[in-house]
């Protein structure tokens, strides 16, 4: 009886980490708010994101740093950070949501695996549910995230001025790709 | 057995409770950098430009600041003048961004016909995180050349008579988001003045302030008071209050001033308005930034 209870405690103890962890820093997170008629391209670049997933569990986790965000332009760039994020009060983007049927994504097997993720979305301090399609990619060992979705501006308190409405939509297209790898830590 | 069954039981509760756990916790909070990065302060001023004197600002890297700046006659000539807006002086300037702290640039202003360039440099760049620094330190050093017609013809004229040299530091802090200010020792150094009793080496020191009205607008002012003036004519301290409305892609500074001159030498050591006097002029900057390098 006394070994049957070792068993157990080793596998009370073992079920802690039967769910394995995925993450990156480099992520890459892509904006668009591009009006239709808008002579320039009102777009950014974030690849320092970082990314968690917990494959036993489907959270999904991701974290921007608004200051990542590169334009091509640097005043482009600067009046996103001051006038618009705000991004000294609000330095941070973050997402924390749930794979939707997560049990038919199999980290162990390379595939190609769409899934939908449904969570909670902070830009600006404000926080909004949000749902996307993407999918998952696992190849050797890693795993690649991809989601497209779309976000209105208002939604978040970002307010665009009428006098640059041809240029800057009042919705954003946002593309998520970030190459996971296993976490040891 | 009953033994068996409840450590089962508390077997199954456990590992139920580890699986709500998972739904709240902060994966993220698992990879977080803990040190925070060393950060630049940026936009304590919407402009390179407090009004007339050199802020702590810097152009980014690969772009050109297009500045074109009017100082319009004294209000108080009234309706005859429009108010001022009859008679206007200008200067354009193109201004370079080269790094992250070096910045210069060259201008032409109508009042006496002069040529001026510039160059800027910090040594120090406030900043948060990691090793950061409380203010701001930059140096400017800049060079006039008069291009008027000699006022005696008759005489030795030399051609270094035409130029005037100014050497700055910029001592300066945004304070909170919405408040900045800096104080700048400057001298002029000026190899031709019109009496023998004028000193060549004018000391001045500048307070300049910028105080945010909302996101786009604020309110500024440039004062500087001049230790030993020029004696060959009255001259005063000068003094300008005004708006900064940033637009998008233009910064526009609008302000009242009783300073004509648009580089440090001529509105440090020539303004002849006396605030006092209403002998005040309205004038604007307008600032057009373009992105000559390409960025990634």
């Amino acid at each position: 009886m006394k070994r049957f209870n070792m068993v157990l405690v080793v596998i009370l103890l073992s079920s802690a980490s039967f769910g394995q962890k995925y993450f990156t820093k480099n992520g890459k997170i892509n904006f668009d708010a591009t009006s239709p008629n808008s002579p320039e391209k009102v777009e950014a670049i974030n690849r320092t994101v970082t990314c968690v997933v917990d494959t036993k569990t489907g959270n999904i986790q991701f974290a921007a740093l608004m200051k990542g965000f590169e334009f091509e332009k640097a005043l482009m760039q600067e009046h996103f950070n001051e006038n618009y994020v705000e991004s000294d009060k609000f330095p941070k983007a973050e997402f924390k949501g749930l794979i939707d049927a997560n049990d038919a994504v199999n980290y162990s097997k390379d595939g190609t695996y769409a899934v939908k993720v449904k969570g909670k979305l902070t830009i600006h301090g404000e926080t909004r549910d949000v749902e996307a399609n993407g999918k998952m990619v696992v190849q050797n060992g890693k795993v690649n995230a991809f989601a497209d979705f779309t976000i209105a501006l208002s939604d978040y308190k970002i307010a665009i001025p009428g006098l640059i409405a041809d240029k800057v939509s009042k919705t954003a297209k946002i593309s998520v790709a970030c190459q996971l790898e296993l976490f040891n830590g | 057995m009953k033994k068996f069954t409840s450590f089962i039981a508390i077997f199954f509760s456990l590992s139920v409770l580890n699986a709500l756990k998972a739904q709240d916790t902060d994966l993220l909070k698992l990879v977080e950098d803990t040190k925070s990065k060393k950060e630049i302060v940026k936009n304590a001023f919407k402009s390179t430009r407090v009004i007339n004197g050199h802020s702590m600002e810097f152009l980014r890297p690969g772009t050109m600041d297009l500045r074109i700046l009017h100082r319009f006659g004294q209000l108080d000539q009234g309706y005859k003048n429009f108010f001022g807006l009859d008679q206007a002086s200008m200067r354009l300037g193109f201004d370079f961004g080269i790094t992250q702290n070096l910045m210069g640039g060259v201008g032409r202003s109508t009042f006496k016909k002069e040529l001026d360039a510039f160059i800027k440099y910090a040594p120090f760049q406030q900043s948060t995180g990691k090793n950061h620094f409380p203010i701001t330190i930059a140096l400017v050093s800049g060079i006039t050349m008069n291009g008027l017609e000699w006022s005696d013809p008759t005489r030795n004229n030399y051609f270094s008579s035409r130029l005037a040299y100014y050497f700055q530091t910029i001592l300066g802090r945004k304070i909170s988001g919405g408040f900045s200010l800096q104080v700048t020792p400057t001298l002029v150094h000026k190899n031709i003045v019109l009496l023998e009793s004028d000193p060549n080496d004018i000391y001045s020191l500048g307070v300049g302030g910028r105080l945010k009205l909302s996101r786009r607008v604020a309110f500024t002012w440039d004062y500087f008071y001049v230790f030993n003036p020029l004696k060959d004519n009255i001259y005063h301290n000068p003094l300008s209050v005004g708006i900064d409305i940033e637009t998008g892609g233009h910064v526009f500074q609008l302000h009242f001033s009783n300073a004509t001159g648009m580089n440090e030498p001529t509105f440090i050591t020539e303004t002849t308005g006396d605030w006092s006097k209403g002998e005040i002029r309205f004038g604007f900057n307008l600032s057009r930034v373009f992105q000559l390098r390409k960025r990634n």
